[in-house]
C-alpha cells in the first residue's frame, strides 16, 4: 500500500554544498521559491513606480528624489508608467502565479517526484533573471527607461531615440528582455504540460487533478501559444528599428519635424494585432492560477467539495479557448473595421457565461459551509470581490460604443487593476498564506494576515473604486499632469484621495513583509497538514523531501475534494488513504 | 501496489523504445530501476517535443499571418517577390535535398531497428549534411535576391523572405547540432532510442514547415 512506511526505492539525497542546493538547483521547489523572490523584488519595484506616479498626479512641481532634475518631466512619467507596468505584468503577475506556485505544487499535487525536465526549468527561472536584470538596465542606459508603454505600440516604439528619450538604447533594452522572457515561458510552459500529461500518479486521472492543476495547466498551453506570437512580433519590430523595413512604420511619417524617409508604408495596426493576439491571453494566463488556487482554498476551508468542479475544470478551458478570440477589443479605437469591433464585442461578453459559472460555483461551495475565516480563505474571498467588480466593468467596455469614450480614460485603468492586477495578487497572497507553512515549515501569523488582509482589501478599494469616476468624468490616462484643463483640475480632491490610499496601502504591504519573514525566522512549526486538506501536497513532510514523498510513490484514491463526507472517519478524505482508511469504521491510526 | 507503479513507471521507456524501434537498448534510466536521478518516463520527452512543436508552429503562423496582412495592408506598398529564374531552381533543389533528408532520416532508423550501429550512424550523418546542403542553398538563395538587388529592406515582400526564410534556417540549424549530439554523445538522462525518436519527430516537422513555407513564398507573389 502507498502508505506502507517502507520506501520503496532510496531516497536521494540533496546535493552537497550551497551552489548546487540552492543556487543551480534542479529541485522544482527550489525553482518554486527563486521564482517567488525573483517577483517579490519585481513587485516591490513596481509598486515604488506607481507610488512616484500618484504622488506626481496630486502634486505635479514638488521635487521627488530618484528624478534627475528634481520635477519630474512627462517623459519620465511615461517612463514610469511603461516600467511600472512591464515589470508588473511579466515579472509579477506571470512570475509568481505559474512559475512560483506552479512549480512548487504542480509536480507534488500530482504525485510526481519533480518536473518532467529538471534541468529544462532550471534554464527556465535563469532566462527569467536574465531577462530581469535587462529589464532593470534600462533605468541606467543612455536615455532611460522606454515610454511607449507595456504593449510598446511602434510608430513610437520603431524608430529609435528620434521619438523619444527613452526611445534608443532603452527601448532595445525592453525588446531583449521581453524577448529572453518569452523564451523562458515557452520552454516553461513545455515543462508545464508535459509533466501534467505524463507524471502524475497513479489514480491521478484527469478528473481527479485538484483545481489549481488544472488552471496550472490550461495557463501554460495559454503561454505556449501566446508567447511564439509575442516573440514573432518582437523580432519584426527589431529590424523595424535596426534595419529599416517597415513592418509597421508608415509612409511619410513626421517625427518632431523631421521625415523618415525610406519607409514604404507599414501598418502599426499589425503590431497591435500581433500584441494583444498574445495580450489578451497574457490577462488570463495571469489570472487563470488565481482561480484554481481560489477554488482549491474555498472548498477546504469551506469543509465542502467544489460545487460543480467539472464545470469548474470545464470552464478554465473555456475561458483558455475563448481567451484567444478577443484581442480585438483592446482595439475598438485603432480604426479597425466597425464589422471585426461587432465580433470581438459579441466573443468577449460570451467570456462572462464560464466567468459568472465560476464564480456562482465558488459561492455555491461556500453555501452551508463550516467556513473558517483563515487569512487564506479572507484572501480567496477579497480574489472573488475584486473579479466580480472587475469583470462587471469589463462588460460596459466590451461595447464598442461605449469603449470609444471610455477607452483613453482612467476607467479603462481601473477595470484592468481590478480584475487583473489586485484579484491576482490577491490570489497571490492567498496562496502565500496557504502554502507558506508547507514551503518554508513555519506557520505565518495568522492576525497580522487578517489585519493585512483588511488593510489591502480597503485599500485597493479605496484607490480604484474613485478611479472609474475619474473616468466617467473624462480623466485621461497617462497624462502626466493635468493642471491645465479645468475640468481636470476639478478631479483633484479624488486624485489626492487614490493617492493617500495607494500611499497607505503600499504601506500595509510591510505588515505582510515582516509577517513573512519573521515567521521565516520563528514561526511556530508547521504540521504536515495544517489546514486539514485532501490533496497530496498535505501527505508529506513540510517541507517536502528533495524528491516530494521520501522514496514512496503515492496512490491516488479519490477526487481532490472529499471534504465531510458522510459516514467518513474524518471530515477530509485525503486522495493518498486507501478506502479502508478514510472509512469511519475501519481501525488504524488517523492519518494525521 | 507499489511494485506496480514502479512497474509501469519503468516499463514506460522499454515500450516507447520498442514501439518506435529505436533499436538501442535504453541506458537512460527509465528501462533500468530508479536510481534517483531522474524519474522521468521516456515517454515525456516524445510528448515535450510534440508540445515544443505546437510553440514552433505558432510561431510561423504569427509570421504567415503577419505577411498575409502586411500584403493586404491599405498602403499598398507590397510589391511581390517573384521566385523565377535561379531563384527557383535553388529554392527547388533545397526542397528537394530536406525532402531528400527526410528519407534519409528515416533510412537511418530503418538500420538502427536492424541493429546496424554503422549504418545507422552513416545515414544519420547523411541527414546532417544534407541539411547543412540545405542552408548552404539558402544563403546562395539570398545571394540571387541581392544580385537582383532586393535587400531586406527593399519591399515588404522581400523583409518577410529574408524574415521567413531565416527563422527557419535558425531552427534548421538547431536541429543539425541536435542531429550530431545523438550521434556522438549520448544523453545522460534519455535513452538512445528516445533521442533519436525525438531528434527526428523535429527534423521532420522542420521539413514539413518549410513545404509549407515554401509554397507560401512563390505563390505570395502573385495572388
Amino acid at each position: 500500500m502507498s502508505s506502507s512506511p517502507q520506501p520503496v526505492h532510496a531516497p536521494p539525497r540533496a546535493p552537497i554544498g550551497f551552489f548546487r542546493r540552492y543556487i543551480f538547483s534542479t529541485d522544482h521547489k527550489v525553482i518554486g521559491l527563486q521564482y517567488y523572490f525573483l517577483s517579490l523584488v519585481a513587485v516591490t519595484v513596481g509598486v515604488v513606480l506607481s507610488l512616484l506616479m500618484r504622488f506626481h498626479l496630486v502634486w505635479p512641481r514638488a521635487h521627488m528624489p530618484f528624478v534627475s532634475g528634481g520635477v519630474m518631466r512627462p517623459e519620465q512619467y511615461l517612463a514610469l508608467m511603461t516600467m511600472h507596468g512591464t515589470i508588473m505584468v511579466f515579472f509579477v503577475l506571470t512570475t509568481a502565479p505559474l512559475g512560483a506556485f506552479g512549480n512548487y505544487f504542480l509536480p507534488i499535487q500530482i504525485g510526481a517526484p519533480d518536473m518532467a525536465f529538471p534541468r529544462l526549468n532550471m534554464m527556465s527561472f535563469w532566462l527569467t533573471l536574465v531577462a530581469f536584470g535587462c529589464m532593470l538596465s534600462v533605468f541606467v542606459v543612455r536615455g532611460g527607461a522606454p515610454i511607449s508603454g507595456w504593449t510598446a505600440y511602434p510608430p513610437l516604439s520603431g524608430l529609435g531615440s528620434i521619438t523619444g528619450p527613452g526611445e534608443g538604447m532603452g527601448q532595445t533594452m525592453w525588446i531583449v528582455s521581453i524577448g529572453i522572457f518569452c523564451f523562458a515561458s515557452l520552454l516553461a510552459s513545455i515543462n508545464f504540460i508535459s509533466t501534467t500529461i505524463e507524471m502524475r500518479a497513479p489514480g491521478m486521472h484527469l478528473m481527479r487533478m485538484p483545481l489549481t492543476v488544472w488552471a496550472w495547466f490550461v495557463t501554460a498551453v495559454m503561454s505556449l501559444l501566446a508567447f511564439g506570437a509575442l516573440l514573432a512580433a518582437l523580432i519584426m519590430l527589431v529590424l523595424d528599428r535596426s534595419a529599416g523595413t517597415s513592418f509597421f512604420i508608415p509612409y511619410g511619417l513626421v517625427v518632431n519635424g523631421e521625415l523618415q524617409v525610406g519607409r514604404s508604408g507599414g501598418w502599426p495596426l499589425l503590431w497591435e494585432h500581433l500584441f494583444w493576439f498574445f495580450g489578451h491571453p497574457e490577462v488570463y494566463i495571469a489570472i487563470l492560477p488565481g482561480m484554481g488556487i481560489t477554488s482549491h482554498i474555498i472548498s477546504n476551508f469551506s469543509r465542502k467539495p467544489v460545487f460543480g468542479y467539472r464545470a469548474m475544470a470545464g470552464t478554465l478551458c473555456a475561458i483558455g479557448f475563448l481567451g484567444f478570440l478577443l484581442w480585438g477589443h483592446h482595439m475598438f479605437v485603432s480604426g479597425m473595421n466597425p464589422y471585426s469591433s461587432l465580433a470581438f464585442s459579441a466573443l468577449t461578453l460570451s467570456i462572462g457565461v464560464p466567468s459568472a459559472v465560476k464564480t456562482f460555483n465558488w459561492l455555491g461551495t461556500m453555501w452551508g459551509g463550516k467556513i473558517h475565516f483563515d487569512t487564506p480563505m479572507l484572501f480567496s474571498i477579497g480574489f472573488i470581490s475584486f473579479f466580480v467588480t472587475g469583470g462587471l466593468s469589463g462588460i460596459f467596455l466590451a461595447q464598442p460604443a461605449l469603449d470609444n469614450m471610455l477607452h483613453a480614460t482612467y476607467y479603462v485603468v481601473a477595470h484592468f487593476h481590478l480584475v487583473m492586477a489586485v484579484a491576482a495578487i490577491f490570489g497571490i497572497f492567498s496562496a502565500t498564506y496557504y502554502w507558506f507553512p508547507k514551503m518554508f515549515g513555519k506557520m505565518m501569523n495568522d492576525t497580522l494576515g487578517k489585519l493585512h488582509f483588511w488593510l489591502t482589501f480597503v485599500g485597493a478599494y479605496c484607490i480604484f473604486m474613485p478611479m472609474h469616476f475619474v473616468g466617467l468624468y473624462g480623466g485621461i490616462r497617462r497624462y502626466s499632469d493635468f493642471t491645465g484643463a479645468d475640468y481636470l483640475v476639478a478631479l483633484r480632491p479624488l486624485h489626492m484621495f487614490m493617492t493617500i490610499a495607494a500611499f497607505a496601502t503600499a504601506a500595509a504591504q510591510l505588515i505582510f513583509f515582516y509577517n513573512f519573514f519573521k515567521s521565516l525566522a520563528s514561526g511556530a512549526k508547521a504540521p504536515e497538514n495544517p489546514w486539514r486538506g485532501t490533496t497530496l501536497e498535505w501527505a508529506t513532510a513540510s517541507p517536502p523531501p528533495i524528491d516530494n514523498f521520501a522514496g514512496h510513490f503515492p496512490h491516488v484514491f479519490r477526487g481532490p475534494y472529499e471534504y465531510s463526507v458522510p459516514g467518513a472517519r474524518e471530515d477530509f478524505s485525503p486522495q493518498h488513504l486507501p478506502p479502508s482508511e478514510v472509512a469511519g469504521t475501519a481501525e488504524g491510526a488517523p492519518n494525521v | 501496489m507499489s511494485d506496480t507503479a514502479i512497474a509501469e513507471r519503468a516499463g514506460i521507456g522499454a515500450s516507447v523504445t520498442g514501439r518506435n524501434g529505436g533499436g538501442f537498448g535504453g541506458n537512460g534510466n527509465g528501462s533500468g530501476g530508479n536510481s534517483g536521478a531522474s524519474h522521468t518516463p521516456q515517454r515525456a520527452y516524445v510528448t515535450g517535443m510534440v508540445i515544443a512543436l505546437s510553440g514552433i508552429a505558432m510561431f510561423f503562423m504569427a509570421l504567415i499571418s503577419a505577411a498575409v496582412v502586411r500584403r493586404g495592408s491599405p498602403s499598398g506598398d507590397w510589391r511581390p517577390l517573384i521566385v523565377s529564374g535561379w531563384l527557383a531552381r535553388i529554392l527547388w533543389l533545397n526542397t528537394l535535398v530536406l525532402l531528400g533528408s527526410s528519407a534519409t532520416m528515416l533510412h537511418a532508423r530503418s538500420r538502427a531497428r536492424a541493429g546496424d550501429e554503422t549504418g545507422f550512424r552513416q545515414w544519420w550523418i547523411v541527414t546532417s549534411a544534407l541539411g547543412v546542403c540545405f542552408l548552404a542553398g539558402q544563403l546562395l538563395a539570398w545571394r540571387q535576391l541581392v544580385a537582383a538587388g532586393l535587400y531586406l529592406a527593399t519591399n515588404p515582400s522581400s523583409s518577410f523572405f529574408y524574415l521567413i526564410t531565416a527563422a527557419h534556417g535558425v531552427h534548421l540549424a538547431g536541429g543539425i547540432i541536435a542531429l550530431l549530439v545523438v550521434a556522438f554523445r549520448p544523453a545522460r538522462r534519455m535513452a538512445r532510442g528516445t533521442a533519436v525518436e525525438i531528434a527526428s519527430m523535429y527534423w521532420h516537422a522542420m521539413d514539413a514547415i518549410w513545404m509549407f513555407l515554401f509554397f507560401f513564398l512563390i505563390s505570395g507573389g502573385r495572388s
